[in-house]
């Protein structure tokens, strides 16, 4: 079987089709270990006791198990956020992007460990304690889907489900050396996914190589009655192919590659530029002129939709409760009990850029920089296909060095957060090791071009052939 | 109230819309079902649960704009209304802030300031001696009504009395009733009623500051609340003191105005744009269904029928403000509309009088029965006193009024010799009354009147009887 965790998702479910391939077997294999993995990266909040009922012969997944983010509902099963005051909550039902997943074949394998509520770029807060790095357990893996990211690189699972708000699931990508895919925003229904900004939260994949992003990609989009922010996608989601990237012009933001890039990641990105340029591709640099301001704008606007998002975990229906003598004593010793130090930190500061006589100033004027960064973008789209940045500014930094310094920690972001604001897609894939360290290669585009996206990783994934199997041994 | 003083009330109505489905998910509404037997992901506001905005509640809403005389707004968004209850499971009430879908308007002689969607909270039950959340021994809620579709309709502060604040409520009501969009049952608590007041000097035109009155669940609480309010306020001020900015909560037992805590308190609401729903967009086909869908109401129709049938304010509005005396009336009028007057009378007078609040159109009574009968008693062929008994018996047995003039024999008596004999007979009958009319005292006719009435079972024509008098007495 330890040759089965050496194939890729795609790989495994065309072997299980062909006869080749146990999808018990296969999840068994996985099983034992996201389960041994315990004490270990702490990669999972919940693993499957056994393997659930397997899908009919010729589902397209066929069964492959799958590692999905602990902020999803998953019906029966513990969803919690990575927060105490969710702690051994089961939802009464399943989120459409794991349910759609599961329609097509996939095999719940585990809930993965994650900042709580999504805030954070370290997986550092979780209720549930910090995910380690499988290439340096003395590091972070990124966050906020930090135990998706680990699970995928480590092969504990094969591929894994997570969500991006402001980079949580690029970053941990790049910091782990895998694949890591934010689909256009309303590309993928966000029911069921507990919310942290909802106008800027997307579920997406992680995976070791661009075709299998593509694949679980592909049985996710689509327009949800239940989420009435979801789109039809245009057309399919088609595998990836290519084998040079002739004719494809490339735009090099200079406010996303200039300072605070560790050398080494700078060094990592401008040898893959040479590369695409070898392949065909013309390279120049171009600007988005707002793009320096968007992390403030983020730091605004996410954290006043959470103040709100939140405000549900009140003690009433569910979750935590502590008892108290009257209405505000529960409400308070509840969240107080229940919220880290950064979900606290989040609701104070959203609470504020929300109130009478700040608003204005504060989240009003953080909405018209989004519009700005967004008019950036498509300004910068008619003159190129692809805009290129290195993923994260540095490496997978150490447990706790950045923990009591938030805008350290916050400008871990700085690269993904203006796609975000923008509602764009935008992929990472591993760009080779620095100090023996991922970095990683963020490609974004315009609106629904997730299939010109995928074939650019592709053929860039190729070229690299950076090879992730040292995490998984 | 001292004259001295002039109050100004807005009004401030929220109305629960009789869908199928909640306003944001697809939970069927009911009233008096077992507690939360009515709930799903999202109107818990479980983790993860997003809302979709009810088509039928956003074409209500432009039922009630159009009828309202509303601006409506091509593209409206919803905000969130943030504050903690037990009641509202999110934490916040998914609203309209400052872009409704309904903006202008008037509705008889108020104007409308703007109407917009939301949903409603759940209820709140507490157990214990108060009966309120304060020193309630514990509180349970029940999330069968949390989510509601709500559409609140704000008034201008246009109303100067407690007495037309429950008139034009009325109005509204019947409005909304015909509109078919809500039960507007004040007791339920599908129309709920609250009032901004303030008084200012008479003559002029700076506003004081106000009070808002929460809990009038009926008409009646309404007025006594509002009037209570200004007296409240007028007593006060002329005391030498100060109106305060304060929500009460009207007591209709105690007839007392105690203010509100807790969540009625000034409160930061830090509404933003709800960002899990896209915005309401109203595009020209969508008005064209409701403005197909709008019937002829109460106002327009009471206009109509002063105008155009010259009928009494009185009898207009009593026909406009029940949608099935309208139409009875006007299927009457359809049958014979010699006069419509009188036939108004017969239908808000003796029939409901006989059928009560039920549709007139379910009795025995036909329209065209009922056209007939006043035909017959215009043309003088019955009297109305046999009017009546043919009305009682087409009640009963329904039927054709002439046919029963003649089975029962209740044809007027004309001018004729059986009418003369009688009159004849009453005069011998009562030379008293005579000796008195000789003397000029036309009073004493009546014991006249009355004996041939009694002997003719109501069937003689008074006048004609009184003629007859006077020509044998030579008066």
């Amino acid at each position: 079987m330890s040759d089965a965790i050496e194939l890729t998702a795609a790989q495994a479910a065309e072997r299980i089709r062909d006869g080749e391939l146990s999808a018990r077997e296969l999840f068994d294999a996985y099983r034992a270990r996201a389960a041994a993995d315990a004490g270990d990266l702490n990669a999972f909040t919940w693993v499957a006791d056994a393997a659930p009922e397997l899908p009919a012969n010729g589902a397209p997944l066929a069964g492959v198990p799958l590692a999905v983010k602990d902020l999803f509902c998953t019906e029966g099963v513990p969803s919690q956020s990575g927060s105490k005051i969710l702690e051994g909550y089961r939802p009464p039902y399943t989120a459409t992007a794991v349910r759609r997943l599961a329609d097509a074949g996939a095999t719940l394998l585990g809930k993965t460990n994650q900042d709580e509520f999504a805030m954070g770029s370290s997986n550092e807060n979780s209720a549930f304690g910090p995910v380690k790095n499988p290439w340096d357990r003395e590091r972070v893996p990124g966050g906020s889907s930090g135990g998706s990211a680990a699970a995928v690189a480590a092969g504990l699972a094969p591929w894994a489900l997570g969500t991006d708000t402001g980079g949580s699931i690029r970053q941990p990508a790049a910091l782990c050396g895998i694949v890591g895919l934010k689909p256009t925003y309303g590309a993928i229904s966000r029911y069921g996914m507990i919310a942290f900004a909802s106008s800027l939260d997307q579920a997406g994949p992680f995976t070791r190589d661009v075709t299998d992003a593509a694949l679980l990609l592909r049985h996710m989009v689509g327009r949800d009655p239940c989420d009435s922010t979801s789109l039809a996608y245009p057309g399919e989601i088609a595998l990836p192919q290519g084998v040079d990237l002739r004719g494809l012009k490339l735009g090099v933001p200079q406010e996303l590659t200039g300072d605070g890039i560790e050398s080494g990641v700078r060094e990592a990105f401008n040898a893959t530029l040479a590369l695409a340029e070898q392949l065909g591709a013309s390279v120049e640099t171009c600007s988005l002129p707002h793009a320096p301001h968007a992390l403030s704008a983020y730091y605004l606007i996410a954290p006043a939709e959470a103040s709100a998002n939140l405000a549900r975990f009140d003690g009433v229906r569910y979750g935590l409760r502590v008892d108290a003598d009257d209405l505000l004593g529960m409400y308070t010793q509840t969240r107080e009990a229940g919220f880290g130090a950064e979900v606290k930190r989040r609701i104070m500061l959203g609470t504020y850029a929300l109130s009478s006589g700040y608003y204005d100033a504060y989240y009003g004027r953080a909405q018209q920089v989004r519009t700005k960064v967004a008019e950036d973008f498509r300004a910068a789209f008619e003159r190129f296909d692809l805009l290129v940045t290195p993923t994260a500014p540095s490496v997978a930094f150490r447990l706790g060095e950045k923990l009591d310094d938030p805008l350290a920690m916050y400008l871990s972001d700085v690269c993904t957060v203006p796609m975000s604001l923008a509602g764009i897609p935008a992929i990472s894939i591993p760009n080779g090791l620095s100090d023996g360290l991922p970095t990683g290669f963020q490609l974004c585009g315009p609106a629904f071009s997730e299939n010109r996206l995928l074939d650019a990783a592709y053929v860039l994934e190729q070229a690299l052939g950076f090879d992730g199997s040292e995490a998984r041994a | 109230m001292s004259p001295a003083y002039e109050p100004v009330i807005g009004l401030e109505i929220h109305v629960q819309l009789k869908t199928n489905t909640k306003m944001f998910c697809g939970c069927e509404l009911s009233f008096g079902d077992p507690p939360n037997t009515h709930t799903c992901p999202v109107c818990l506001g479980l983790p993860g649960a997003l809302p979709v905005a009810n088509a039928r509640a956003v074409h209500y809403a432009l039922l009630i704009g159009l009828a309202l005389g509303c601006e409506l707004a091509p593209r409206s968004i919803f905000h969130r209304k943030n504050y903690f209850y037990p009641d509202l499971p999110k934490g916040y009430q998914v609203s309209q802030y400052d872009v409704p879908i309904c903006s202008g308007g008037r509705l008889g002689d108020v104007r409308i300031h703007r109407a917009h969607l939301e949903e409603d909270a759940a209820k709140l039950v507490h157990v214990g001696a108060s009966g309120r959340i304060h020193g309630a021994d514990e509180s349970v809620v029940d999330f069968n009504r949390g989510g509601t579709p709500l559409v609140e309709i704000v008034t201008e502060p246009d109303v100067r009395s407690a007495a037309q604040a429950r008139e034009w409520l009325t109005l509204l009501r019947e409005t909304l009733r015909q509109l078919g969009v809500s039960d507007v049952n004040m007791e339920e608590g599908s129309l709920r009623c609250d009032a901004n007041v303030s008084i200012r000097p008479a003559g002029s035109d700076r506003l004081g500051t106000k009070t808002e009155l929460k809990n009038m669940n009926s008409f009646r609480y309404l007025e006594r609340g509002v009037e209570a309010e200004i007296a409240r306020q007028v007593a006060l001020v002329e005391a030498g003191g100060q109106v305060e900015q304060e929500t009460l909560h009207y007591d209709p037992v105690s007839g007392s105005l105690t203010p509100l805590r807790s969540k009625e308190e000034a409160h930061d609401y830090r509404y933003f744009p709800e960002p899990d729903l896209v915005p309401i967009v109203v595009d020209e086909a969508m008005v064209a269904a409701a403005r197909a869908e709008l019937p002829e109401l109460p106002a327009q129709r009471a206009e109509r029928y002063e105008r155009e049938l010259e009928l009494s304010a009185d009898s207009a509005r009593q026909l406009a403000f029940r949608a099935d005396l309208a139409a009875y009336f006007e299927q009457a009028l359809q049958a014979d509309g010699a006069h419509p007057q009188t036939l108004a009378n017969w239908v808000t007078g003796e029939l409901v009088a006989r059928v009560g609040d039920g549709d007139p159109a379910a009795s025995k009574v036909a329209p065209a029965a009922l056209a007939k009968l006043v035909a017959l008693l215009r043309a003088k062929t019955i009297t109305p006193g046999a009017a009546k008994q043919v009305l009682d018996a087409l009640v009963a047995e329904g039927g054709d009024p002439q046919a029963i003039v003649e089975a029962e024999g209740l044809g007027a008596l004309g001018g004729g010799d059986e009418l003369d004999e009688l009159v004849q007979r009453a005069l011998a009958a009562d030379p008293d009354a005579v000796a008195k009319l000789k003397a000029g005292n036309m009073k004493a006719i009546g014991p006249i009147v009355g004996f041939v009435m009694r002997e003719t079972k109501g069937r003689a024509d008074g006048g004609e009887v009184t003629r007859l008098v006077r020509e044998h007495l030579k008066l």
